[in-house]
């Protein structure tokens, strides 16, 4: 089988601080890829290069196009990153309002991706966003409600079928559970666990949370000041943790 | 007159804005990034077509100049007297004698020919400035050819009234590559825009000069459930009988009875003078008499 994405060491300073350094990994379809650490690791670094959202000063994101040819997404122009991030790359923001056109109905909000890539038929693209709606467990009435009056679990649930309607075969997500109360957040998961294994997507999930890497992600990689210092299957990882970082990080989760 | 030059304007800035044009000609649609002057009259008013007009002007052009399709509402009237006053040129209410019109919101009823040139006033010359407010994302957005946005315009349309209510400023495809603005035009006159005379749009404020050639493709954004329609009042005019113009409705009493008539009072004239009636015209000049 061949990688989905290959990232082959990717850097990127600000100035003269590392932002993330050395960076190496391979995703495969349909593998969910967490990534873990502090605040200020590098974890959302090296997730805005890989989307595209940031030039790394060093390194290849290589990514298989449809035609099955790996690509450097790094290299290729801008309109044809632009064009990836909105047919075959989703990316799902911690904050809601970052990917969401708060003063567009919801409808609207999910039907902007296939307009952008040539959907012209208002009645085809309408039942598509209803569809949609309903995969995430919003109800068919609220379709032509502005984001701004939807909660904050609704507003996730929103950015995530806008994000999904065209099909995308690579998801990249940044804390989509934080800032969201215990019981939204596990419906969430869900949502997201039975999403990916149903559409077959390979997504990476940047996250602080321990156990919502343990609940999707098949595959973890730690990261600290800016550099990976641990990799390998989630539970192996979080169940035997070799590096000492590691092993602060898993024992300063709270038992209940 | 001599104490201005020739159309208020130095020769300098002039030049300056006729390069700014010729681009716009160049590249149909492409809004033209321009050195804005200070009018003697403030933003809002016509700043961008006036100095459009400025630059476009020759001692021999005859210049027609319509607000609302109107020539004797004040904007059209002091535009007019300002170039009477600093350009000495001739002046017309008459569409076929003009070389030069400037228009506020309407484009004449009559069709023009090749040797005249209609210059528009623009208040917001980005299409898709209330959908994204940063100018340099619509800049990107432009030259990526990215306007799947302005459809969602059109879908929020649709979805809120159950038809596309953008009824003015409605969105075009500019020789299938710019997205324009035709400035606060109503869409019935959208479809006129692939016409025989040049088109230059002015906006002051906004410092953009854009322009659209002879017999250049223009189309009017839509859905292919939602086409577009060029609409206007039911009615026919009730001055001079026409089906066929833009008509403004006028509320004549306390009772709410009311009345169309068409915008462009020159072709209202014109047709009254060649003898057609209107509904309600042989009331009205008894009332006058």
């Amino acid at each position: 089988m061949t990688p989905l994405l290959k990232v082959e060491n990717i850097s990127k300073y600000y100035g003269q601080r590392i932002g993330c350094q050395d960076v190496n990994f391979d995703l495969y379809p349909g593998e969910v890829m967490g990534i873990v650490g502090e605040s200020g690791s590098g974890k959302s670094t090296l997730l805005n290069c890989l989307a595209g959202h940031l030039t790394p000063e060093t390194g290849e994101v290589l990514f298989e196009m449809r035609d099955g040819a790996m690509r450097d997404t790094v290299t290729m122009s801008e309109p044809e990153r632009r064009m990836l991030s909105r047919t075959d790359w989703a990316f799902v923001h911690q904050h809601a309002r970052d990917g969401l056109r708060m003063n567009v109905s919801a409808g609207g909000n999910v039907g902007e991706r296939l307009m952008a890539v040539g959907a012209r038929h208002y009645g085809n693209i309408r039942a598509e966003a209803v569809d949609w709606l309903g995969r995430v467990e919003i109800s068919e009435s609220r379709v032509d409600d502005r984001p701004t009056q939807f909660s904050g679990g609704m507003q996730q649930r929103l950015q995530i079928a806008r994000n999904l309607v065209t099909g995308p075969r690579l998801v990249f997500m940044d804390e989509p559970t934080g800032g969201l109360d215990v019981s939204v957040q596990a419906r969430l998961l869900d949502l997201l666990r039975g999403l990916v294994r149903e559409m077959g997507l390979s997504a990476i999930i940047v996250t602080h949370d321990l156990a919502v890497v343990r609940l999707l992600a098949d595959r973890l990689m730690v990261m600290k000041d800016g550099h990976v210092v641990e990799t390998g299957l989630t539970d192996q990882v979080l169940d035997d943790p070799q590096h000492a970082y590691t092993q602060l990080l898993v024992s300063s989760v709270l038992q209940v | 007159m001599s104490d201005y030059n020739f159309a208020y304007l130095d020769e300098q800035t002039k030049r300056m804005i006729r390069r700014a044009i010729l681009k716009g000609l160049a590249i149909p649609g492409y809004q033209v990034p321009f050195a804005s002057r200070e009018m003697p009259m403030p933003y809002g008013w016509g700043t961008g077509g006036v100095q459009v007009s400025a630059a476009t002007l020759t001692p021999e052009d005859t210049l027609k100049v319509i607000d609302q399709g109107a020539d004797d509402t004040t904007n059209a009237v002091s535009i007019r007297k300002f170039f009477e006053k600093t350009a000495g040129v001739a002046t017309t209410e008459e569409t076929a004698q003009a070389s030069v019109i400037q228009t506020r919101h309407r484009i004449p009823e009559e069709a023009l020919r090749e040797d005249q040139i209609l210059v528009y006033q623009v208040p917001i010359p980005e299409p898709l400035r209330f959908l994204e407010p940063s100018e340099v994302e619509t800049r990107k957005m432009h030259s990526l050819e990215e306007y799947g946005l302005m459809h969602v315009k059109l879908y929020e349309d649709i979805a809120k009234h159950g038809a596309i209510a953008t009824s003015y400023a409605y969105p075009v495809k500019v020789e299938g590559r710019y997205v324009m603005d035709p400035s606060p035009i109503p869409k019935f006159d959208n479809p006129k825009m692939e016409m025989a005379a040049i088109q230059l749009f002015g906006a002051g404020r906004e410092q953009r000069i854009y322009a659209l050639p002879p017999y250049c493709q223009v189309v009017s954004l839509d859905f292919e459930d939602f086409p577009f329609e060029a609409s206007k009042a039911e009615h026919p005019c009730d001055m001079c009988g026409a089906e066929d113009s833009y008509l403004d409705e006028v509320i004549m009493d306390d009772a709410g009875s009311r009345m169309f008539v068409c915008s462009d009072t020159d072709y209202c004239a014109s047709r009254r003078a060649a003898g057609h009636v209107g509904a309600q015209a042989a009331a009205l000049e008894e009332t006058a008499a």
